[in-house]
């Protein structure tokens, strides 16, 4: 009975596993047809699509506005978050608890209502949509989430050391490049990573507010749009790819800063 | 390096909804080794808080070497701390860590690495330098942040329960170490604790803290055979509390016990509150004030000694006796007070 419960379970999360991750399989897959259309049956493998991909100016732009997109608004939303919490979680101001909870707000609202109130807000004001707009968008997405993967880094047991430094001489600053970055570091490196992840492959709010210059999710869109050929594929993978490492480093991050919470 | 003298003058902290130091005001002489001694809650690290700048007072001064210190800043006073849980910085080697002070105060790499290791050497962890604090044990942690707090040169060095952590036969042989620092440095040591025997083992003085206020304070020798308070005697070491009666004689009181003579010649009629610790509670009753016979109702073999319970007429009596005298459960015991050891302190109230 128990082996067969045992079964059952285990066809059940293939099952589950197969749904969800079927797509993204037949995605990397068909990005090495040898053929234009990414159907079986499958006639490569090629890395023909992807030479095209290298290829198409467009893409290639794309991507690297995507890159630049995603490393300044993750480096934003990564240094305001980090301060944010320090100041929450070592100087405890009044009204601390109304500060977090407006922080965290952006999480609970749809990207859709983001990207569409910062393009009304654009229009209002006589900006023109750009990428500087995207970059903003994904700040506002981002900085609730790096806010509180740093704040939860911030130990109570960790401000003695705090206390040490300045004891011994150190000040504000010192304190805190010398101590307070140092030992939330991995706290730090993957709510970047994880806000770079998502700017990365986000398209709501960049397709609400891009102009001429797009990233590289809505390059594939309006792609996948004229017609169907491997290179989306292609585009998707490399996506997919970029993500896959740096999720995998945040993962990894999270779990050596949970090691030392353990240890010593 | 040299101490200096330590002042505290009628300070106060008041918290929303308790005062955790009432009026404490407080002399320590340059170069001494003072122990803040109380039972949690009592203000102690409250006041070692104070000491050393990371708590403001609500009123005031500390005065270090004269100076008032009460508004400068932990970074700016004269005084380190060896915090509780050492706080030493994880992501740095022991070498850095004990540095730190001087890496602050700009001194040049070379000269900071060989006072390092000049300091390293004054807690017998040279060889531990370049390792990182993951790496070395409890013990030697806690004389890293000795040498890290001694390096800079304070005029007071503030202990905050420093062996806290620590198992006990480590404590014990910590208590030797931080003496023999403390005779070599020369500087200013305020410890606080919780731990009687630390206490006694340490400090030239003690102060004993309760409720925020200071309760006694003293030499040990002081403090343990002439207590202030019934509370200082049994919160150093055991003490046996009893009330009574002076008598015409003026040096005898009537206690429940029986009658034992003091020292002092108090007022006939007078209610006061006698001390006597275990080990003055003898076997033998020739004197004309003897306790008479109490029968042992508990026997504990504490190596050393005897820790006996003797009851009668249901009052009980904690008695010491040396490890060659045996006694059992039921037998009857003959008891006196030893000659001007029962003590006048001042009751609860």
């Amino acid at each position: 009975m128990k082996v067969f419960n045992a079964g059952i379970a285990w066809a059940f999360g293939l099952v589950v596993y197969g749904f969800i991750l079927l797509p993204v399989i037949s995605l990397v897959v068909f990005s090495f047809q040898a053929t234009a259309l990414p159907v079986p049956p499958f006639t490569g493998p090629s890395l023909r699509w992807y030479e095209e991909l290298f290829a198409d100016s467009g893409m290639i732009e794309a991507l690297a506005n995507s890159l630049v997109v995603g490393t300044i608004s993750g480096v934003a939303s990564t240094g305001l978050g980090f301060l944010a919490a320090y100041g929450l979680a070592r100087h405890r101001p009044r009204g601390a608890k109304i500060v977090r909870a407006v922080i965290m707000t952006p999480l609970g609202v749809s990207y859709l209502v983001i990207g569409f109130g910062l393009s009304i807000t654009a229009n209002e004001l006589a900006l023109g949509k750009s990428l500087v707009l995207v970059t903003l968008g994904h700040i506002i997405i981002n900085l609730p989430l790096a806010f509180a993967i740093i704040l939860s880094q911030m130990r109570e047991e960790d401000e003695s050391l705090e206390r040490a430094a300045r004891d011994l001489g150190a000040g504000e600053l010192t304190v805190i490049a010398r101590i307070v970055i140092p030992v939330v570091l991995p706290g730090i490196l993957a709510a970047f990573l994880l806000s770079f992840t998502l700017s990365w492959d986000e398209f709501i709010i960049a397709f609400f507010l891009a102009d001429f210059d797009v990233t590289l999710p809505i390059e594939i869109w309006s792609q996948l749009r004229t017609g169907l050929d491997a290179k989306t594929n292609a585009a998707g993978t490399l996506v997919f790819a970029i993500s896959l490492v740096a999720l995998t480093l945040a993962y990894i991050l999270s779990r050596t800063t949970q090691r030392r919470s353990k240890g010593s | 390096m040299n101490g200096a003298k330590l002042g505290i003058s009628n300070v106060v902290k008041q918290y929303a909804d308790h005062r955790a130091l009432d009026n404490v005001s407080l002399e320590v002489e340059a170069g001494s080794y003072t122990v803040i001694l109380g039972p949690s809650g009592s203000g102690k690290t409250t006041l070692l808080a104070i000491l050393g700048g990371f708590t403001e007072p609500s009123s005031g001064h500390v005065m270090v070497a004269g100076e008032d210190v009460t508004n400068v800043s932990p970074s700016r006073r004269p005084t380190t701390t060896v915090f509780q849980d050492y706080a030493l910085f994880p992501h740095m080697t022991v070498g850095k860590n004990v540095g730190f002070g001087l890496e602050m105060k700009g001194v040049p790499k070379k000269e900071r690495r060989a006072r390092v290791l000049e300091t390293l050497k004054l807690v017998d962890l040279a060889h531990v330098s370049d390792r990182h604090i993951s790496e070395v044990s409890g013990g030697q942690r806690q004389r890293i942040a000795l040498a890290r707090a001694l390096i800079v040169e304070p005029s007071v060095l503030l202990l905050d329960e420093p062996l806290g952590a620590l198992d006990l036969k480590l404590r014990r042989t910590m208590q030797d170490e931080l003496t023999r620092i403390h005779r070599m440095v020369g500087t200013t040591f305020v410890h606080v604790t919780h731990d009687q025997e630390e206490a006694m083992s340490l400090a030239d003085n003690i102060v004993i803290l309760r409720d925020g206020r200071i309760e006694d304070m003293g030499s040990p020798a002081r403090l343990y055979l002439e207590p202030a308070t019934a509370f200082s005697a049994k919160f150093m070491g055991d003490s046996n509390i009893v009330t009574g009666v002076v008598q015409a004689a003026r040096n005898v009181v009537e206690t429940a016990w029986g009658l034992v003579e003091i020292e002092q010649q108090l007022t006939p009629g007078e209610n006061v509150t006698l001390s006597i610790r275990p080990e003055h509670i003898v076997e033998d009753a020739q004197g004309a004030h003897n306790l008479g016979e109490w029968t042992v109702s508990e026997s504990h073999f504490l190596g050393q000694r005897h820790r006996i319970v003797a009851a009668k007429n249901h009052h009980e009596i904690l008695v010491s006796v040396s490890q060659g005298s045996l006694h059992t459960v039921g037998e009857s015991l003959k008891l006196t007070i030893a000659a001007k050891m029962a003590k006048v302190v001042k009751g609860e109230k």
